[in-house]
């Protein structure tokens, strides 16, 4: 039965702050290859139609009650973790990567959907474990497993970005729904151990671009070019930037994959420190709103599910951001919402969705 | 830290009557999360303030100067060999000429001193120059593709007259013999957006040549190599001033092909004029020898990116000259089809190799006559006699005996009416008529009448003439039917061996050996026996010969009311399009074959008088070639 609730609750101003910051992108891509091309390109017609297809998606989630996905979500960890395996196995391989399932009609990239079973079945785990007294080590085994067995198949893609922004995400819900203090210090002991070790576990190519955020200048032809054209780009952007489809840093292409992980580099610019602070703000907007949900939330499991995809928009665009002006190493990491990729932008939609649901139905008991 | 307890404690209620955790404790902590979060994004925040406000004056000039350049480097596509490495298809260099329009000016000047030497008028040039030209107009723009040397000499001789012009090397796909099997090497082309977009070519960028039909498109692979970088200095106009570094580009690995040049040659060169196709294979492994159909078309027009205009005139000929008729064309197997139906017969049990049938020109089945193609009939005549007479009236009664769904199986599990799996695309299953095939497709039960054609490789049976190849090679080996292989190994540029095929048995002909030797005697007596239907049109002085004619009637019911019609009121091509096609398909040397052919020529009447000799030709001279390889060792009892 429709409950007029649905509709009243309806968190319009989050759509609204969503289809803003998914139109910016689509100006974006556009400008990422077309501007000074001879020949226009069509990719962000494609992007569009992504988004389209995201937008079905989150009105699809509509329809049932997120409560639901409570009981689901051990069967839609599992469907993922299939697809990560099948990836390993008949994988398509680009660039050195094995990242993508062909599915005839569109390319999957199972590692994106795969971030949001691991929130689920997280929230799931969590909602019965919460307590203001914190989780132990026991507790936290659980957590540590589910999130791990996806972080490594990703890491074997190998997609290092992708496997860290899970373990990122599964210790910031752990870290929201408590973690007893001794556990925690101890932890973060660990973890401070640990980070040295992991230097000498990654490629080489990984520790030269730690190495580069230091000093770009050092190797600007080599390994710091991506970095220092970037920062160039930003920084070239000053207060109100060259203007839509004048950068030309953008036009004379001296940074690849524009349209995909240096997107932010065109919107600084082309638009300046008004354009990219602006962004900023409005993730910043996106971010708080989905705290508010999960404020809102009466039950346990919809206000870490609402924390949890949260925290993803936040690593996510914190990162991508970080590594455009640079701030992080270069890594492989979409800017949610406004990222050339289908798989992307679907999720994110599809997680913005699961915000709105859980909105619209804070009062709705079934 | 504030746990529930505190603040439970401070409103004086027993905690115990509280949920475990409420809202008041999530709020805290979602504060909290909000404060670290807004944190995160304020350095962001100052970083973008330090980059684009305190140093941007530093980045913007940086950005005005910027002068390294990471540029592409296109990887060759890998050569084309035949079975001998006899190179079929390189690469040849081609100069382009652009021009930057930065550079250009005054335009109309430039514009005309240039159309003085390239075939445009002056106005078109500047028209293109201006509509290309970017916001900066440093980008070239493309003027004319793979200009002449001479013209490429003469501009630069007069460049202080043509600013801006810039001359760019390319690689083009050369081949080295024109016209040469150009439906098996098939052709490239320019990516399509939608690919691109695809990622189906993920080291390809707009621009790129990707294959596109026949080994280009298989080995596609395997021939594009991949691009390098190069980072370059450029000048304020964007033009090289100097290379800094370079990550060269992987040429694509070479194909070596099991086509043998000569054998390929010598069909191309029997086809020519004609409407057909011929495959040559392997009978020991599969590996297909020549493979040619006519017409044909030249692949260079696609290597130069192909008008639409021309594009048109290729897909509406009637001809169809970019059909592989080898494997994308189906015809009715006619006669030939006699194998299948003469090992159906003898593994069946309906006939051994003693019995006859008394052939008296007509067969009569219900209240319906049917022909032997020779009227006056073949008299006593044993499935040999049957095979190398070609009687039709032996095969109706077997036909009959066995009915259209055993026929149906033995042709199936002999390779037709599927594709043979050869590694080419869009090849055709044919079609291997049974009682429900026909009636699903057309509702209606099979009628007995129906299987006498099919018995003799009429009615509704279509092979390609590359299934028709391989069933003949199957049985000339011995039964073993193998997948045809059109490539040898492929080879990296550095000379080791990526990948090579071996022969793969796909499976045996249903049919013991006692039955391949009855049909062989069969395939033998068609060429060397005096009544043989092919005797006086394909046997050699050369080598031994075996095989089986066809005449594939076009359409059986037309051509006998234009025999009532009068000669002027038919056209001669009208009369030529009704003609029947004819079939030849058979090996050599007939006791240890080293070659089979299948040859089909549309509407060439005979299959013994105009298919035969084509046939034979290529036997001999494939034969003929592989002696004189061995001309030096003496050769025991060559008189055979």
């Amino acid at each position: 039965m429709f409950d007029r609730r649905l509709v009243q609750y309806f968190d319009w101003w989050l759509l609204l702050l969503t289809l803003v910051i998914a139109a910016i992108g689509l100006a974006l891509i556009y400008s990422s290859v077309n501007a000074g091309e001879v020949s226009s390109s069509k990719i962000h017609l494609r992007q569009a139609s992504w988004l389209g297809i995201g937008l079905l998606v989150m009105v699809s989630v509509f329809l049932f009650s997120y409560k639901k996905l409570d009981r689901w979500s051990p069967v839609i960890y599992t469907v993922c973790i299939g697809l990560l395996i099948a990836v390993l196995v008949v994988g398509k391989t680009v660039g050195g990567s094995t990242r993508w399932l062909d599915l005839g009609l569109f390319v999957l990239q199972p590692s994106e959907p795969a971030k949001i079973g691991v929130i689920l079945i997280l929230a799931h785990y969590f909602a019965k474990k919460v307590s203001p007294g914190g989780m132990g080590f026991r507790e936290l085994l659980w957590p540590l497993v589910l999130s791990i067995i996806p972080f490594g198949l990703i890491w074997m893609q190998p997609d290092l970005g992708t496997g860290l922004l899970i373990m990122l995400i599964t210790g910031s819900m752990a870290f929201f729904a408590k973690i007893e203090r001794r556990t925690f210090l101890i932890l973060l002991a660990a973890v401070l151990i640990l980070l040295p070790l992991g230097w000498f576990i990654i490629e080489d190519y990984q520790r030269t671009r730690i190495l580069m955020l230091f000093a770009p200048e050092s190797d600007p032809r080599g390994a710091g070019y991506h970095i220092l054209q970037s920062k160039i780009a930003v920084g070239s952007g000053m207060i109100y930037g060259k203007g839509f489809m004048e950068g030309t840093q953008n036009i004379l292409s001296f940074l690849p994959e524009q349209h995909t992980d240096f997107i932010f580099s065109v919107l600084a610019e082309e638009w300046g420190f008004a354009g990219s602070a602006g962004l900023l703000i409005l993730f910043f907007l996106l971010v708080s709103f989905g705290l508010n949900i999960a404020h809102g939330c009466r039950d346990d499991f919809g206000t870490i599910l609402a924390f949890g995809i949260t925290s993803m928009i936040f690593w996510q665009s914190v990162i991508n951001i970080g590594m455009v002006i640079g701030l992080m190493p270069v890594v492989g990491m979409p800017l949610p919402l406004v990222s050339y990729g289908g798989s992307s932008v679907v999720t994110s939609l599809l997680g913005i969705g699961i915000l709105l649901n859980i909105s619209m139905r804070r009062f709705v008991k079934d | 830290m504030n746990t529930l307890s505190d603040s439970s404690k401070k409103n004086g209620v027993p905690e115990r009557f509280f949920p475990k955790v409420d809202q008041e404790w999530y709020r805290r902590r979602l504060s909290k999360m909000i404060l670290w979060m807004f944190v995160v994004f304020c350095i962001l925040l100052v970083q973008l303030f330090n980059l684009q406000i305190l140093q941007g004056d530093h980045y913007s000039s940086l950005s005005e100067n910027n002068s390294i350049r990471k540029q592409r480097i296109q990887p060759l596509r890998g050569h084309i060999y035949d079975r001998n490495g006899l190179l079929l298809v390189d690469n040849r260099p081609a100069f382009d000429l652009y021009i930057v329009p930065a550079d250009a000016s005054p335009i109309n000047e430039t514009a005309k001193n240039l159309a003085r030497f390239i075939s445009r008028s002056p106005d078109e040039i500047s028209e293109l120059i201006s509509s290309h030209r970017g916001p900066y107009g440093y980008r070239p723009v493309l003027v004319k593709t793979d200009i002449s040397r001479d013209l490429m000499g003469q501009l630069m001789t007069r460049r202080y007259e043509l600013p801006g012009i810039v001359i760019q090397t390319s690689a083009r796909r050369n081949y080295t013999h024109e016209r040469f099997a150009p439906h098996l090497i098939g052709y490239i082309g320019e990516i399509s957006s939608g690919e691109l977009m695809a990622n189906r070519y993920p080291h390809k960028r707009g621009g790129d040549m990707v294959g596109r039909v026949g080994v280009e498109r298989t080995f596609e692979e395997s021939l594009s190599g991949y691009p390098g970088t190069r980072v370059v200095q450029v000048t304020a106009t964007g033009q090289v001033a100097s290379v800094l570094g370079e990550d060269p580009a992987v040429p694509g690995h070479n194909v070596h092909l099991t086509i043998d040049f000569d054998l390929q040659l010598t069909a191309q060169r029997l086809l020519e004029g004609k409407t057909g196709a011929i495959a040559a294979i392997d009978p020991s492994n599969g590996d297909i020898l020549a493979m040619a159909s006519s017409p044909s078309y030249d692949q260079r027009l696609f290597s130069d990116r192909i008008s639409t205009r021309q594009w048109q005139k290729l897909v509406s000929d009637p001809e169809r000259p970019l059909q592989n008729r080898v494997m994308q064309s189906t015809y009715p197997p006619a006669s030939a089809y006699k194998i299948i139906t003469a090992m159906a017969a003898l593994e069946e049990t309906v006939f051994d190799d003693k019995e006859t049938v008394f052939c008296t020109g007509r067969y009569r089945l219900g209240d319906r006559t049917f022909r032997c193609w020779r009227r006056e009939g073949h008299g006593h005549q044993d499935i040999v006699d049957a095979l190398s007479e070609s009687c039709d009236v032996f095969f109706y009664d077997a036909g009959k005996q066995l009915g259209v769904d055993r026929i149906a199986s033995y042709a199936r599990q002999s390779g037709l009416g599927q594709r043979t799996g050869i590694d080419l695309g869009n090849e055709a299953p044919g079609l291997v008529p049974t009682a429900s095939w026909k009636r699903n497709r057309f509702g209606e039960p099979w009628f007995a009448g129906e299987t006498l054609p099919v018995a003799i490789g009429q009615g509704y049976n279509l092979t390609t003439p590359l299934q028709m190849g391989m069933l003949t090679a199957a049985v000339a080996n011995g039964g073993s039917m193998y997948k045809p292989q059109i490539m040898r190994f492929v080879q990296n540029v550095g000379g080791n061996i990526e990948k090579s095929t071996s022969p793969e048995e796909l499976g045996r002909l249903p049919a013991s050996d006692e039955t391949l030797e009855i049909i062989r005697e069969g395939l033998y007596n068609v060429v060397n026996h005096r009544n043989g239907t092919a005797y006086w049109h394909v046997r050699s002085d050369e080598v031994d010969i075996s095989g089986k004619t066809g005449t594939a009637q076009v359409i059986s019911r037309l051509t006998e009311e234009i025999d009532l019609m009068t000669t002027d009121e038919i056209s001669e091509e009208t009369r030529r399009r009704l003609l029947p096609h004819a079939w030849f398909v058979g090996y050599a040397p007939s006791d240890d074959p080293e070659i089979a052919v299948s040859v089909i020529i549309e509407h060439g009447e005979g299959g013994a008088s105009t298919a035969g000799p084509i046939a034979k030709e290529m036997m001999e001279s494939y034969i003929r070639g592989y002696s004189l390889e061995n001309l030096m060792e003496p050769l025991p009892g060559s008189g055979q």
